[in-house]
Parts: C-alpha cells; sequence; structure tokens
C-alpha cells in the first residue's frame, strides 16, 4: 500500500478523449468507480502499464426518449435508484450509500466474478429490460444485445452507454444479508416488455443469465411454481464464500415462484 | 495538481493512480481518514468530495484533481466542536475512535442532506457501509439520530482535555489538521 506508479495515466476529459486513449483496449486498465479495480491495484494485484480514467469524460447520465432510457456507462448507482423496476430495486440493494454514490453501471457490467462474493448485481436487471450495450473497441463503435456482451466478456471494449427497454411490469426477488454489508448473494429479475416475458439470475454464476427455460414454460401454461423448477435447467448454481451450491439450488426456484407471482 | 483540503489547497505530488488516502495521510498529514480494509469495505476511510460521501481508498487522486475534499479536521476542532462531533461527544459514541473519522463524515452528509425527521431504521441503513469493532453500534446510532434531527447542542460541549495546559507543543509543526 502506498505511492502506485503507473508508466501512463490519462484522465479523459471527454467522451471522444476516452474513445481515442482507450483504442483497442490493449494493454488499457479502465477506471470509472474504482470500487473493483482499485483495490486490485493498491493491494498489488494488478499493475496497469496504461490506466483510463473516465469518471469525468462527460458519460453520466439518464436519458429518456420514445419508450427507452439511455444510461451513460459512468452513471453512479445511486442516480439509478429511481431507474425503471426491477433495475431500481437492484441499485438500492448494492452494497451502501458510500459505495451506490462512486460505483458505476458500466463498472457493474464489466465486473469479473469476486472470488468470495458475486458481483455484477444489476446485470439480471438488464437483461429483462432488453438493454442494448454501446461499446468502444477494436473495430470501432458496437451496439448489442447485453446477453452477447456478458457472454464475450468485457476485455477490448470500453462501454459508453446502455439503453433499457420502459417495461410494461418489472419484478424481483432475492436473497440478502440484512443490515450491514448488505450483499445480495442471489437475485432473480422478471419483466414483461412488449408483452414478451423475460426471466434473468444473478448470483448464482459468474455472469446473469436468462431463463429461457422458465419463460418457455409459463408461455406453455405452467403455473409460477411449475416454471419455477425449471430454472435449474439453465442454472447451475457455484459455491462461494456466502453460500454453498445446495443451498442456492433450494433457494433459487423459491425466488423465481417469487418474481413471477409479484409480475402478474 | 491540486487539491482542495479543508480548504487550504495543496499541490499533491503523488502519482495519479495513489489513493486519496494515502495522499490525504501520508503526503499531507491529514490523519483523520483511517485505512482500515483499504478495499472499501469498513468506512474508516470515508471522507466528503465536494460534499459527498467517498471512500478515499477507492479513489484514484487523479480522479479528484480540483475537488474541494472535507475531512474531520474541517469540521471543528476540541474547543469548537461542530454538531456533529458534539452528538458524538455527548452519547459517548467513540472507545478506540478507529471507525469514528468515517462515521462522523457519513453522519456529516446526512446532516447536509437535510433529512431532519430522520427514523432510527433509516440512520441504520444510511450507516450500512461502517464497521465498528468496540462499541456495538447502539450509542453511534443515538449520536446519528440526534445529530440529523439536530438534536445536539454544540455550544455546550467540548472535548478539549487540553492535558498540557499552557505548555502544550504543536505536535505536527505544519500540520494543516
Amino acid at each position: 500500500m502506498g505511492v502506485v506508479e503507473a508508466p501512463e495515466v490519462i484522465v479523459a476529459a471527454s467522451r471522444e478523449e476516452a474513445v481515442s486513449a482507450f483504442g483497442d483496449g490493449s494493454d488499457v486498465t479502465v477506471v470509472a468507480g474504482g470500487t473493483i479495480v482499485m483495490p486490485e491495484i493498491t493491494h498489488g494485484r494488478l499493475r496497469p502499464r496504461k490506466a483510463l480514467l473516465i469518471g469525468r469524460a462527460g458519460l453520466s447520465g439518464v436519458r429518456s426518449e420514445g419508450g427507452r432510457t439511455t444510461v451513460g456507462a459512468t452513471t453512479s448507482v445511486a442516480d439509478l435508484q429511481d431507474a425503471v423496476e426491477p433495475l431500481g430495486t437492484c441499485a438500492r440493494g448494492l452494497a451502501d450509500l458510500e459505495i451506490r454514490g462512486q460505483a458505476t453501471l458500466g463498472g457493474n457490467l464489466c465486473a469479473p466474478p469476486g472470488a468470495e462474493s458475486p458481483r455484477g448485481d444489476l446485470q439480471a436487471a438488464l437483461l429483462v429490460l432488453d438493454a442494448q450495450v454501446r461499446s468502444t473497441g477494436a473495430g470501432g463503435e458496437r451496439t448489442e444485445p447485453v446477453e452477447d456482451f456478458l457472454a464475450a466478456g468485457p476485455a477490448g471494449r470500453l462501454v459508453l452507454d446502455v439503453e433499457l427497454a420502459d417495461p410494461d411490469a418489472g419484478a424481483s426477488a432475492s436473497v440478502r444479508r440484512p443490515h450491514a454489508h448488505t450483499y445480495t448473494i442471489m437475485r432473480v429479475c422478471a419483466a414483461r416488455v412488449g408483452g414478451e416475458l423475460r426471466v434473468a439470475v444473478s448470483g448464482a454464476g459468474p455472469i446473469a443469465v436468462r431463463s429461457r427455460a422458465v419463460e418457455g414454460a409459463v408461455a406453455g401454461g405452467a403455473d409460477s411454481a411449475a416454471a419455477a423448477e425449471r430454472v435449474l435447467d439453465d442454472v447451475t448454481p457455484h459455491d462461494d464464500a456466502l453460500a454453498s451450491s445446495w443451498y442456492r439450488s433450494r433457494t433459487l426456484p423459491v425466488l423465481v415462484r417469487r418474481a413471477l407471482d409479484d409480475l402478474r | 495538481m491540486r487539491l482542495t483540503v479543508n480548504g487550504t489547497e495543496h499541490q499533491v505530488v503523488a502519482p495519479a493512480l495513489t489513493t486519496l488516502l494515502h495522499v490525504l495521510r501520508e503526503e499531507l498529514f491529514v490523519t483523520s481518514p483511517k485505512a482500515g480494509c483499504q478495499q472499501g469495505g469498513c468506512g474508516a476511510c470515508t471522507v466528503l468530495v465536494d460534499g459527498q460521501p467517498r471512500r478515499s481508498c477507492l479513489l484514484p487522486v487523479g480522479a479528484v484533481e480540483g475537488a474541494q475534499v472535507t475531512t474531520v479536521e474541517g469540521l471543528g476542532a476540541p474547543d469548537d466542536l461542530s454538531g456533529v462531533q458534539a452528538a458524538f461527544h455527548e452519547h459517548y459514541a467513540a472507545q478506540c475512535g478507529f471507525c469514528t473519522s468515517g462515521f462522523v463524515m457519513a453522519t456529516q452528509a446526512l446532516v447536509e442532506r437535510g433529512d431532519g425527521d430522520i427514523e432510527r431504521e433509516e440512520v441504520i441503513e444510511a450507516l450500512g457501509g461502517h464497521l465498528c469493532r468496540c462499541t456495538g453500534y447502539v450509542k453511534i446510532v443515538d449520536a446519528v439520530t440526534a445529530a440529523v434531527r439536530g438534536d445536539t447542542s454544540p455550544q455546550d460541549a467540548s472535548a478539549d482535555t487540553d492535558p498540557q495546559g499552557d505548555d502544550a507543543v504543536t505536535l505536527l509543526p505544519g500540520s494543516p489538521a
């Protein structure tokens, strides 16, 4: 712990500067809110050769237009607490007051799986809200569904903004530790977007995933309880410091059923 | 780079990726924020940056160039306590004191937010990112609730124990603290 040298540190003052400095992302460490990356740097686990600080590059802000909401990548989680459901609930449940003020949507989207506990608390909400991720990197700027972004991984991409649908309805159910250090162990998000049901799970694997098995069961007429059992077709829960795979497997269908019931 | 701490402007020489916590403590000798977990989970490093409560151990100093940083040293003095400090003093909300600076700055932010009519449960929720190993939290919550509600008498409180009397020596010459 102490003075941290890096050969090159760029504090981007504009979107253009951030995009240009990022280039194809090779050998660049992006620092937005710093809540995940800074401990890695200060403890010496990550030694950036080139660090790009994007907190002041004008990439924050929430804009609604024509039934969709565009959220800048460095928008703080605190500023998402009143966003469309279930994103608002996910944001309110993240960490604590100070961390919510510093953590960003983009950082959460790009969060690597934590060794001790799940990260990416907002990913399930983005999945059910039909989020489209605009990013830059090798090959320039592109927009893709959040599911594809998560599957490919954030390496080599700088997230610029995320565009969300305004759903007909949104709901979520979660298992959380109470009071201080409220880690969300596992969360199920559900939403109806343009009449279509979407269900996603976070905290039961390295990234959040959509459960098409549950969605299909509901479309096929199954009740919440029966549809909820199908979630384990799409998710294989893991062990970590917060909960065992066994516990997650038992609890997950309950969360799915609750989210589906809240949505009706 | 420039950084204003408790109203005094400084030129910081540390490289941009050095944490604000390290700059405050080791370069500027502002030692009230503490290095606890050093990964943003304990709250002992909390300071105000442009009025907002932030984990200084998670902030690269390059990201806050030109900002106004406030620490406990900028709130009051032993013989002139701020409302928040008076509340902590009156309610005996500190034991070893390691977490206290973080709690005080978080409380200062709550007070400035202006939620005068706050409920105890809301205080507990707002302080959820701060750990204390000594007190069991009850008196801290008492103090914070009183501070946010304005139930303190700073004019009647003094923490000036003045152990060295009239021969008190400044321990850190040149310290802005």
